[in-house]
């Protein structure tokens, strides 16, 4: 019985990889929940949303690299966020002027506006590919690890090592200080209670002279910038793959709908919910039960609930249960 | 000019482009076109059952396609008795204990009082079953995928007629559209579609994952034909003198026949089902699926049973892509589940569908056959027109390299722009619905 060992493998494979990746997750979902209860639809272009945005800023990345910029220890990709944010503002704002504001004056039905999102699927995947390719790119650099294994092993003494990405650390501590954001423009700023007001009571809002259009591109812009973080942090964590981009549109709205769709708290515990099932459910769990059963009940084979290739369905089955037995998710969002 | 009038402008039309691809590129791609659009026709013959008739938003078209395929491998490929002998029984007896778990689980829940004994009770019938369901599934599945690995390494099929596959991969696919329906339809549309798409994604990956059922990403390949073989019409004097005949040498001859064969098999089933649609858009089944579409609190008052009916109405789509996707199967000859990608097989067929015109099964038709040669061209097209723009710059340019590979991609722009300009101008798409 060794507790400590099984703590810091535990950590090392479990909780630290759950928490940045829920991070991520839950910063999708907030994209997709506003946009839920601003605009009404369900966004099935917000991956690819993602993966523009992330796509701009590497392309900014490489851009700042070869001219020698660089943030020391942390990946220039921070640097170039910012523009890319931008870039996806200006996407989304055109898409709306263009594409989506036609439907919105016609006041079409939800389920024509999740159609027309598709067609803007395509045209994004096809701008993303047409632009980068499909192919895997690497853009993180700076400090690999914020402590890696071999360190934490000679600190501490113990046998089981810690290791910590840098990237990892950059994705939590981001997503702490743009939820603290958001929610200080949602509950504190004139324009975040309008959006608030708006997504509750529509006409009420109207009538109190709030301006839908401004609304509407207020929304748009931070979901922007949410896709966009949440973009860059997946791909300097993992990789940028414009197919694993679409592919994450599952969790993210499996996520959304597990915390309620509308309500932005319920999209963050959506997230780490879906994160923590996923990750814990592939894990194979004989290293953290060698160190805390007795000898005699150590298991034989790798203690793996489902392979890693069925992370999908863990997401998916969560999903279905929370439709099934509380269609309004865990902070009652506004679906019925 | 009348609708019929207009209706045929429209084919001819389509019929045109697919002349004019043999007349100026090849037969041979012409007929793949003409394979392919049948098969897609047949698809957004589905998807129009859901969508134009009762308004289901399904987007898991992919998953019911690909089991489609996996009854093609089970119904044709010969069995494989090692594999049998070495595990067989212990695969059907786990997949049938994790039946057995979530049937008791299903049965047991509302007899149970809600609270704790409930949840409890559940859990010990879940986690209970799924050791159960792994220990003896596990041990079986290894030692069938320890049979000759490189060849077999799975169950192989029934040896039966690859035709028979048709009906059966239909069969399959509305079982899973059944299991599907019954959990998720009766929520909102969006939720609908959420779930259809992960639905579809985890069939994939079990195609993928299960050695055993399909060899995953191995690929199944070498399906039996139900069309003679190239080689062997090649080889037959009396075919040889019929393509001279014609003044065609016997390989173009052969591939040309074949290729046909396949084509005339597949109308079949276009007009069959296209007749059967017909009927059922215009009988008071289907005038109630359109009531029921048009106005679910109405239909409902008239005594009409919506949950139902949208199961009915899902699963016969969902039949229609499973038969689909095992005639395409059977077309490639090979199950390779890498390709299944939903933008290709789920989103192609919806813009298929809205462009044709949804509700309209003409519409569904045209859509398969217009989309499917734009899809097909659009490379080659948008490679002559990345050439034409390029022509300009230097040939060692890298900016003109990339434009010249990147016109690929030009593919799914054209989709989406083609949607959208459809969605804007003509929501209701060419034919649109009477």
């Amino acid at each position: 019985m060794d507790f400590l060992n099984a703590l810091v493998a535990l950590s090392n494979f479990v909780l630290v990889p759950a928490i940045a990746y829920g991070s991520q997750l839950a910063l999708g979902a907030l994209g997709v929940t506003l946009i839920y209860g601003i605009l009404r639809f369900s966004n099935f272009a917000h991956g690819d949303t993602m993966a523009f945005g992330a796509m701009v800023t590497i392309l900014f990345t490489w851009w700042f690299q070869s001219m020698g910029l660089s943030l020391g220890p942390l990946p220039t990709a921070l640097l170039a966020l910012p523009l890319g944010i931008g870039g996806a503002i200006l996407l989304l704002l055109t898409t709306d002027r263009y594409i989506y504001r036609f439907y919105r004056q016609q006041k079409a039905k939800p389920v024509i506006l999740v159609i027309v999102s598709l067609g803007v699927m395509f045209i994004m995947n096809g701008l993303v590919r047409f632009i980068i390719g499909p192919d895997d790119q690497r853009f993180s650099d700076g400090e690999r690890f914020i402590i890696s294994v071999r360190e934490f092993r000679d600190l501490t003494g113990l046998r089981e090592g810690l290791a910590i990405k840098t990237t990892q650390g950059i994705t939590v501590v981001t997503a702490i200080v743009v939820v603290a954001l958001l929610f200080w423009f949602l509950n504190r700023t004139r324009t975040g209670k309008s959006m608030r007001a708006y997504s509750d009571n529509e006409d009420l809002a109207l009538l109190s002279g709030i301006n839908p259009e401004r609304v509407v591109m207020y929304t748009w812009m931070i979901v922007a910038a949410l896709a966009t973080v949440a973009g860059v942090l997946y791909g300097l964590d993992k990789s940028f793959k414009p197919f694993t981009y679409f592919q994450l549109l599952l969790p993210i709205f499996a996520s959304a709908i597990v915390g309620g769709l509308g309500s932005p708290l319920g999209a963050i515990a959506g997230g780490f919910v879906i994160a923590f099932s996923e990750v814990m459910i592939t894990y194979a769990w004989k290293k953290v039960a060698t160190y805390v059963l007795p000898e005699a009940l150590a298991p034989d084979g790798l203690a793996q609930l489902l392979s890693t290739d069925y992370k999908f369905a863990v997401s998916f089955v969560i999903l279905l249960i929370v439709l099934l037995f509380r269609p309004t998710g865990l902070f009652a969002g506004k679906a019925v | 000019m009348t609708d019929t009038q207009r209706n045929m402008v429209y084919f001819l039309f389509v019929a045109g482009l697919i002349l004019s691809t043999g007349f100026l590129q090849s037969w041979n791609t012409a007929i793949f076109i003409l394979n392919f659009g049948l098969i897609s026709a047949i698809m957004a013959l589905g998807v129009n059952l859901q969508w134009g008739f009762a308004g289901l938003f399904n987007v898991g078209i992919m998953g019911f396609v690909a089991l489609g395929g996996v009854a093609a491998v089970l119904v044709a490929m010969p069995p494989v008795p090692e594999a049998w002998s070495a595990g067989g029984t212990g695969v059907l007896l786990g997949l049938l204990l994790g039946a057995v778990t979530i049937i008791a689980a299903v049965v047991v829940y509302p007899r149970l009082p809600s609270g704790r004994i409930r949840a409890l009770g559940m859990i010990v019938i879940l986690i209970g079953g799924f050791f159960l369901f792994r220990s003896v599934f596990d041990p079986a599945v290894s030692a069938v995928e320890a049979v000759n690995p490189a060849g077999t390494g799975y169950l192989g099929g029934l040896g039966l007629p690859v035709l028979v596959a048709w009906p059966v991969g239909g069969l399959l696919a509305a079982g899973a559209a059944w299991l599907i329906g019954k959990t998720a339809l009766g929520l909102r549309s969006d939720y609908l579609a959420i779930a259809t798409l992960g639905i579809a994604e985890i069939i994939i990956s079990v195609l993928k994952n299960e050695d055993w059922l399909a060899r995953g990403v191995k690929n199944v390949v070498g399906l039996p034909r139900p069309a003679p073989y190239e080689i062997d019409l090649q080889n037959d004097l009396s075919f040889v003198e019929r393509a001279a005949g014609l003044g065609l040498d016997p390989v173009t001859a052969s591939t040309l026949w074949v290729k046909l064969i396949y084509a005339g098999l597949f109308a079949v089933v276009l007009i069959l089902l296209f007749w059967l649609s017909q009927r059922a858009l215009h009988s008071p089944w289907g005038r109630m699926m359109r009531a029921i579409r048009d106005n679910e609190v109405a239909a409902e008052a008239m005594g009409k049973d919506v949950t139902k009916r949208h199961l009915q109405v899902f699963v016969l789509g969902s039949a229609v892509c499973g038969m689909a996707g095992a005639m395409m199967t059977t077309l490639d000859g090979q199950l390779t589940p890498g390709t299944y990608q939903p933008l290709r097989f789920t989103f192609l067929i919806w813009v298929m569908v809205i462009v044709g015109g949804s509700g309209n099964n003409l519409g569904a038709l045209l859509g398969g056959f217009l989309i499917w040669w734009l899809w097909v061209m659009v490379e080659p097209m948008g490679l002559g027109l990345m050439q034409l723009i390029t022509a300009g710059m230097p040939a060692e340019s890298g900016l003109r390299e990339h434009l010249l590979d990147s016109a690929a991609h030009m593919r799914l722009l054209t989709m989406g722009l083609v949607l959208l300009l459809v969605l804007r101008f003509s929501p209701r798409g060419l034919i649109p619905e009477r």
